[in-house]
């Protein structure tokens, strides 16, 4: 049968299904909704045929043009995704046991989080970090606690993820003179710093400078690492985050591609060719609940992303048009009721992220809604992924969702829905300027208090919060404490770096970065003399601020 | 007619935390409730939270806490409060914080500590009846 003539039968066994099957059950029992719909608000059909399907141009294979499918033709049967524990806490030396604790239990890439003060800029001697120190992530003053944090673990065989944003510039810096110090060849050297600092004005709200000094950072970041450090990721372009903080999906996509294209400007504009560069945008994605919309995302993401490179920046370099991600399953989604209840959730929304063909996984502890999770907690959380990737048989077939009549349909229905959303952004004079607006911000808002009402409505199911609620005390388990002695150790270790270095040199080379901060110059190498002399996080972020000042939210 | 004054809100973020989803969503929920709300905005010290609600001579300070920094932040905010004679403001918390924390932080004074999942309606009825009790008491 030719194509017309398989659409003409297939329209007619339509009509017949809608008269013999589909009207008699509507009329003996109706559906439970008037509306089914994504979560984006999608509205769906009850069933889906080829007549839904792609246009026959549409020939996708994976590690193809325009990668729908995937970003490699084999996928998990070359090599599994990379299973990656977000994990810190406390100081150097407590983080670097969890580490390798999680590296003894499987686990095959690190992922490293940070306190609040070293994620914003303060050391962990100022006054505004009392009682964050080591609270939420790990307190990295200098030089001297990285080296603690990898110590005894092998940086050339694992590959080390940094969620840092506004001082990522500095910790990327020390990672380098690290892996320097060590005799790594910094070309073979792989990892991320997420760097993306569009989305923190948006979402995730860690921030220090106004955003276009911020942005010529990144800029710094990305052009430095491509000629020096080529396997390791400058950026990390979140969607998380903006999920995180309310947004859908296709706005959670539309907001990285358009964060994307601005970042892919400003590189451009240093006057680096964008087959030189784009290799090395790794990107990260929540994976939620609505578990079709989610492969769907992943799959319209690959497609417009290669489309965005290819046709509006000219990108030709096969590796400058495949989107590579990580994924972590949605922390919003954790109920503090029948905290268990989590493990599942994670389990399914995993599934979602590796059937969308997810290059990394974090997957949540089901203990993150009382607290950071426990060793034990984390370790569940790892053997979730293990269960997937070796029992299931999930890594055998590339995309095989893909020609799902619903599937391939979602994926066209999102894809479209992103386009407008970016075209928006576009008419707005870019992501730049509708984030200094607070139009993004916004939209994300309105976003999540919608989803409020229809959590209050019932409408939206949380288990256990507002159906199939169970009265009285919760089961019993160990929560992770922050232990009380850790500002006091961490400040006997920076007081101790700081008395035995050259702190006149610290101070030459501040007033250096200060001066080059003034023009356009790179950043980089400097910062790199600044953490090999041991100046501090704290000390580094202050002086820009002499010359940047700091950012206010409107 | 006597008409009832709107309870007056003040919604705050302290220190360093950036998680703002929570307590926009509140500052919607009371407002939608026809309270008079003010909203901060992001890291912001316990001095300036301290006199904001002063200013703002307001019924409710809520502070919106997932940084884990709530047991150091919390008892100097209500030492503040009490320091400048503002110690009859209902102080009330939201976000991620420990059952065990939770008791501690109640027994020092704050009024109600709201976690994750609470629905809208609970909020607004807790506020209105704390406020209710502390306007009966002048």
């Amino acid at each position: 049968m030719d194509a017309t003539a398989t659409s003409t039968a297939w329209a007619r066994q339509l009509r017949l299904w809608e008269d013999e099957e589909l009207a008699g059950a509507l009329a003996r029992s109706p559906e439970r909704r008037a509306v089914f719909e994504t979560e984006s608000g999608i509205p769906l059909k009850r069933v889906y045929t080829p007549l839904d399907a792609p246009a026959p141009d549409a020939l996708e294979l994976p590690g193809r043009y325009p990668y729908t499918r995937g970003p490699y033709p084999t996928l998990y049967r070359g090599r599994l995704w990379t299973m990656r524990m977000f994990a810190g806490f406390g100081t150097a030396e407590d983080t670097n046991r969890r580490f390798k604790a999680l590296v003894a239990a499987g686990q095959t890439g690190l992922s490293t989080a940070f306190d609040m003060p070293t994620l914003m800029g303060y050391d962990s001697d100022h006054p505004l970090a009392e009682g964050e120190v080591g609270v939420e992530g790990v307190a990295i003053d200098t030089l001297a606690d990285l080296e603690l944090l990898f110590g005894g673990l092998d940086l050339e065989r694992l590959s080390v993820s940094m969620t840092i944003n506004p001082t990522a510039w500095i910790v990327y810096a020390m990672y380098v003179v690290l892996c320097r110090k060590r005799g790594y060849d910094l070309t073979r050297v792989s990892g991320t710093i997420q760097a993306d600092i569009l989305k923190e004005y948006q979402a995730q709200k860690e921030w220090i400078y106004p955003i276009r000094p911020s942005v010529r950072l990144v800029r710094d970041t990305i052009a430095w690492s491509a000629s020096h450090t080529p396997r390791f990721n400058p950026i990390s372009l979140s969607g998380y985050h903006i999920s995180e903080a309310g947004a859908n999906a296709v706005q959670e996509a539309a907001f990285v591609l358009a964060n994307t294209i601005t970042y892919i400007e400003e590189v451009l504009k240093v006057g680096l060719p964008i087959d030189a560069f784009a290799p090395r945008l790794s990107f990260f994605f929540t994976a939620q609940s609505d578990f079709f919309e989610e492969i769907a995302k992943y799959r319209a993401l690959r497609r417009i992303y290669a489309q965005v490179l290819r046709d509006r920046f000219g990108a030709r370099n096969p590796e400058s048009l495949r989107l590579r991600f990580h994924a972590q399953t949605a922390a919003i989604t954790l109920t503090r009721a029948q905290p268990y209840l989590n493990l599942v959730r994670t389990g399914y929304q995993a599934l979602a992220a590796v059937l969308g063909g997810a290059q990394s996984l974090h997957t949540n502890s089901f203990d993150e809604s009382y607290a950071l999770p426990t060793e034990e907690a984390a370790r569940l959380a790892l053997r979730t992924q293990q269960i997937l990737a070796e029992e299931t048989n999930i890594d055998a077939v590339v995309d095989p969702l893909g020609g799902s009549y619903y599937v391939e349909w979602l994926t066209d229905a999102l894809a479209g829905r992103i386009l407008s959303l970016m075209a928006e952004i576009d008419a707005r004079g870019g992501m730049i300027a509708a984030t200094e607006s607070g139009w993004v911000q916004a939209q994300i808002a309105d976003t999540a208090y919608t989803v409020l009402q229809r959590k209050a409505r019932g409408e939206k199911i949380s288990v256990g919060v507002n159906k199939y609620v169970e009265q009285g005390p919760g089961p019993a388990f160990g929560v992770h404490a922050s232990d009380p002695a850790v500002a006091a150790r961490q400040l006997m270790r920076l007081e101790a770096v700081k008395a035995g270095r050259d702190s006149v040199r610290v101070q030459t080379l501040l007033s250096e970065l200060k001066h080059q901060a003034a023009t356009d110059a790179n950043l980089m190498p400097i910062t790199l003399d600044l953490v090999s002399a041991y100046a501090t996080l704290g000390e580094i972020v202050a002086a820009l601020k002499d010359v940047w000042g700091v950012y206010r939210e409107s | 007619m006597t008409a009832v004054t709107p309870i007056r809100a003040l919604l705050a973020k302290v220190g360093l935390d950036g998680h703002d989803r929570g307590v926009k969503v509140v500052a919607r929920i009371l407002r939608d409730a026809g309270m008079e709300v003010v909203y901060t905005g992001l890291h912001r010290s316990i001095a300036e939270v301290v006199e904001a609600a002063i200013e703002e001579d307001v019924d409710l300070l809520g502070v919106s806490l997932l940084s884990g920094a709530h047991l150091t932040i919390v008892p100097k905010l209500l030492d503040r409060l009490r320091e400048r004679g503002a110690g009859d403001i209902v102080v009330m918390l939201g976000g991620v914080i420990p059952d065990a924390d939770a008791a501690r932080l109640k027994a020092l004074g704050v009024a109600e500590v709201f976690l994750q999942d609470t629905p809208p309606d609970v909020i607004v009825a807790r506020v209105r009846a704390h406020v209710a009790k502390r306007r009966g008491g002048f």
